[in-house]
């Protein structure tokens, strides 16, 4: 963007609750399953059926819309949304329209700004269709309708987002609040939590919005600040060159990193949205809602707080570690079983972190156990391995999942602290590095970390880097 | 005289086979001759299923006969709307569109029967999704009145009342949306109730308009219908609008005529005496309310003020839920298919263009208009406002009186094809019937005499959940009324009717 325009982003976040069944009917809700194993009667929409709202969808989405700061409705209602698709059975979407479930909320940025909920609405999910082929080409589609009748929220928020970085740290967070509270996995690979984002821009300075387009087919955060930041550009030069935005949904191509029109024209799309007959209007008991304020769980901001309080760790670490309850939990398990606090941290948010990053693995991908990290930090304290070479055991135990212990001991990594073992190599080591030794003799200190080197290479490492020293200094002082 | 087997009613036949002096297979076979020999000129079944039929009074017969037997309803042959769905047996809902359908699970009310011991004996002809009032809408064939083969059953449950008047079935059950098990039951000279909104599960039922929809028994006699009710009345937490009631058996709610209405307070809506009622119906519906008074009833007439917008505000609502709940049938899944077609749109288009008949898209276009945007304030929200006032005409009205009574239906059974070119005339069948699906009132139609030689109903409109006083006062009708065994009388007209038709 030059300087000239702001862009106005707002975001609408469905999640998959994890109820053990789904919002209407009994069926299980589990991910993966063969096509159409998870049915019945009731989400297949066959003639006659009728929806019975699942009490523990309606528990989750009070959780999740309280933990976002949430007013709760005292009466609510669903509706119907009627359009026709093959993955939606019934040719409506049970949802709600002008009565949902919760509004009025905010989550918290890194900075402080607060981005505004507008509000968080229950539903049910359809079915998935896998097209032969191109969606545009395929010559058939199957349908698999496992899916359908998952319980849904869709989270919508203010159009209070001002740029890329602040869509994807608002997502963070909502993923984290989310997770904390146990509602949902939240996983984008599975479809869990899905994000829609509308966007336009404006002048700088300007009060109205711009003509907006919304992204769909979003498949991480890293793709929503990517398709973000290509629509900003894309109609900041429109604006530039005096041409209209035209309303319209894109589709995010990932591998070309552009957007695309979806529709040549957007179809005026009217659901004809009425008050679903089937179910009575949701009324929520406001005992029953303060109890579920009350017993709800850590949020991540108060597990921040307590973070820096019992673990003395920098906000920043603080921060880092809760935004993902994976590896917040993770962290807190190793520091429960092995103490120093900041020691653990270094080790999560570096090591940890690097290789999740290299992987591409997300936090709640890893199988890497506490314990395990644990027997490595006390091997490492106990000097039986240097810390150099922890970093590469960590290394295999995230890749290959083996113990440390093993790979220490097939690799023959253990430290050699043997003085009569080290011996010979430091005067082999000052016996072929004369000019060294004389650099050291006559004052140049920075020599002496050479020769350490050299020790270190000879033992691939693995020498006790202090009794290296130790061994040396005797010898030359 | 000796009665055939399915002349009976039954609740006589119901002591016949406890008492052992009947066995299940007999009756079945006694009903089964007279499908064979009449089904041909009535046309009451869709489906017949004479094998599920005979195995279930072999069980029936076998329970009986150790002393076993479910309930009272064990081995009485019934047939069910083909509204009902029913697990492995074809269920089209009267139309094209789900001729190839076959369930894979029972409706509630179907449940409760075959638990009952009941025999289902098939699924009976309906206007196409229970849209219609003569039967004539159906997607197959038009089924005719008994009485007089030249003239319409009623509808949509036209099937299920001719069935029971013909004695092609003991009794049936049929759905009602607008009138359609009472006004079908008015016309073919049988009782015919439809339930408080909420007291039988809707469960299964294929949904015509969501709100309105109810299941309901069409009966020989009010005490028939007093019997099957206590079977089929009964929450259900799969259908979250089913009420949980505290309700004693309605068999036994039912007295002798004069102790039921001593005292009871009937009041006759003037709306529904005036304009558009035949005289044939009004005298008899008058000499009715007369024999009632003499019976201790206190009859006066009352005033529902907004009736006259009840068929307005019927004509949006229901279309608008049709055309959600119809929306499902795209070919995608079950049911008819296109043959040809070029995408998926193109698919959707001609499926439904074949597979539904002219009054169903009649009624997709109403409803899809009155919900779409724009026109929603106007057209259904208006009419939901206006349904509060209908109800609330009726608060009133059972502020001062504990039932209201009038005619079922405005005419007698009208000729096949005198009304189906004109929908509007079609419409106003049902004028007194609608309102009480508004309110969700549970109303009853019990015979109470002939005009040109065709039954005519009275209707009984209750308090919401009092079936009981509903029954009481429709049997104090039946007995004084006292017009004889209808199956008996229906077969001789039918008899009378297939000799001219042969020899016409």
């Amino acid at each position: 963007m030059s300087g000239k325009y702001e862009a106005v982003i707002g975001l609408e976040v469905h999640v998959e609750l994890n109820t053990k069944s789904k919002i209407f009917c009994s069926c299980p809700t589990e991910f993966g399953k063969e096509p159409n194993t998870q049915v019945c009667p009731v989400c297949l929409g066959l003639p006659g059926v009728l929806p019975v709202l699942n009490e523990e969808a309606v528990r989750k989405a009070v959780q999740a819309a309280l933990a976002l700061n949430c007013e709760i409705t005292s009466y609510a209602k669903f509706d119907r949304k009627n359009y026709f698709y093959p993955d939606l059975p019934k040719a409506y979407q049970i949802s709600q329209y002008d009565l949902p479930l919760a509004r009025n909320g905010w989550i918290e940025l890194s900075g402080g700004k607060r981005i505004g909920i507008r509000r968080v609405h229950l539903e049910e999910d359809a079915g998935k269709l896998v097209h032969q082929g191109d969606i545009t080409s395929a010559a058939f589609s199957f349908a698999d309708y496992n899916r359908c009748g998952v319980p849904l929220i869709e989270i919508v928020s203010e159009p209070d987002i001002r740029d890329p970085e602040e869509a994807r740290d608002y997502l963070t967070r909502l993923k984290g609040i989310l997770q904390h509270i146990g509602v949902s996995d939240c996983r984008m690979e599975e479809g869990s939590l899905r994000v829609d984002a509308n966007v336009s821009v404006r002048p700088v300075g300007s009060r109205e919005f711009g003509t907006r387009t919304e992204l769909k087919n979003i498949g991480s955060f890293r793709a929503v600040y990517r398709g973000l930041s290509y629509e900003i550009e894309r109609q900041s030069k429109l604006l530039d060159r005096g041409e209209p935005v035209i309303q319209e949904t894109r589709h995010w191509d990932e591998q070309n990193g552009v957007t695309r029109s979806l529709r040549g024209k957007e179809e005026a799309q009217d659901y004809r949205y009425f008050p679903e007959p089937d179910l009575v209007p949701l009324q929520l008991d406001p005992d029953w809602v303060e109890e579920i304020r009350r017993t709800l769980p850590e949020l991540p901001e108060a597990r921040k707080a307590r973070f820096v309080r019992e673990y003395g760790l920098p906000e920043y670490d603080a921060d880092v570690l809760v935004s993902s309850p994976p590896i917040a939990n993770f962290y807190e398990e190793c520091v429960r079983l092995f103490g120093e606090p900041k020691t653990v941290s270094n080790w999560v948010m570096g090591e940890l972190f690097r290789l999740l990053n290299d992987s591409g693995m997300e936090p709640e991908e890893l199988k890497l156990r506490p314990s395990e990290l644990v027997s490595l930090l006390k091997m490492t304290r106990e000097g039986v391995v240097s810390g150099k070479i922890a970093k590469d055991v960590f290394e295999q135990m995230f890749r290959t999942g083996e113990d440390p212990e093993s790979i220490v001991k097939k690799h023959n990594l253990v430290q050699i602290s043997d003085k009569s073992a080290l011996e010979p190599l430091v005067l082999q080591v000052i016996a072929e590095n004369p000019k060294v030794v004389d650099d050291y003799k006559s004052g140049k200190k920075q020599a002496f970390a050479f020769l350490v080197g050299q020790v270190m290479k000879a033992t691939k490492g693995r020498a006790n880097p202090a009794v290296v020293n130790e061994l040396l200094h005797k010898r030359l002082d | 005289m000796i009665l055939e087997l399915w002349q009976l009613t039954v609740h006589e036949l119901s002591q016949l086979l406890l008492r052992k002096e009947v066995s299940a297979t007999e009756l079945l076979e006694s009903v089964w001759g007279r499908i064979e020999e009449v089904e041909d000129q009535v046309k009451s079944y869709i489906t017949l299923d004479p094998e599920g039929a005979r195995a279930a009074a072999a069980e029936s017969q076998r329970l009986l006969e150790s002393g076993r037997p479910r309930s009272a309803l064990e081995g009485i042959p019934c047939g069910l709307k083909d509204v009902l769905s029913t697990k492995g047996l074809r269920t089209t809902c009267g139309s094209k569109i789900l001729s190839n359908y076959v369930p894979p699970y029972d409706a509630t009310a179907v449940q409760a029967l075959k638990e009952a011991g009941t025999v289902i004996l098939g699924k009976t002809n309906m206007d196409e999704f229970a849209m219609g009032s003569s039967c004539e809408n159906s997607g197959f064939f038009p089924t005719h009145n008994p009485w007089d083969l030249t003239r319409v059953p009623g509808g949509s449950s036209g099937g299920s009342a001719s069935a029971v008047a013909a004695g092609e079935a003991m009794f049936t059950l049929g759905s009602d949306t607008g009138g359609s098990v009472r006004q079908p039951a008015s016309l073919c000279g049988v009782v015919g109730m439809k339930p408080t909104y909420g007291a039988v599960s809707r469960y299964g039922l294929i949904a015509f308009a969501s709100s309105l929809d109810q299941i309901g028994p069409l009966t020989r006699d009010v005490t028939d219908c007093a019997m099957v009710l206590d079977f089929i009345v009964k929450h259900d937490p799969m259908d979250s609008t089913s009420v949980e009631i505290k309700r004693g058996s309605y068999l036994e709610a039912l007295r002798p005529a004069d102790e039921a209405v001593k005292g009871l307070k009937i009041g006759v809506p003037k709306e529904y005496m005036g304009k558009g009622l035949e005289p044939g119906v009004e005298a008899q519906v008058k000499k009715a309310l007369e024999l009632l008074q003499e019976l201790g009833a206190e009859v006066e007439e009352c005033s529902l003020p907004h009736s006259s917008y009840a068929l307005d505000a019927y004509y949006v609502i229901a279309p608008a839920e049709a055309s959600s709940n119809l929306a499902r049938y795209d070919g995608v899944r079950y049911g008819y298919r296109s043959k040809q077609y070029d995408d998926l749109i193109d698919m959707y288009r001609k499926t439904r263009a074949e597979g539904f008949g002219p009054e169903v898209k009649r009624r997709i276009m109403l409803g899809t208009y009155a919900l779409s945007a724009g026109y929603y304030d106007a057209y259904y929200l208006k009419a939901q406002k206006v349904r509060t006032l209908i109800r609330e005409d009726f608060d009133k009205v059972f502020a001062k009186f504990d039932v209201i009574a009038g005619p079922t239906s405005p005419t007698v059974a009208f000729k096949l094809g005198e009304k189906v070119d004109d929908p509007l005339a079609m419409y106003l069948s049902d004028i007194f019937t609608i309102p009480v699906n508004l309110a969700g009132l549970p109303g009853i139609s019990v015979p109470c005499g002939f005009s040109e030689g065709l039954p005519v109903g009275l209707q009984f409109i209750g308090k919401a959940f009092d079936e009981s006083t509903l029954l009481r006062v429709a049997y104090a009708t039946e007995q004084a009324c006292s017009l004889g065994n209808m199956a008996v009388l229906c077969a001789r007209a039918l008899a009378k009717g297939t000799k001219e038709g042969a020899r016409g």
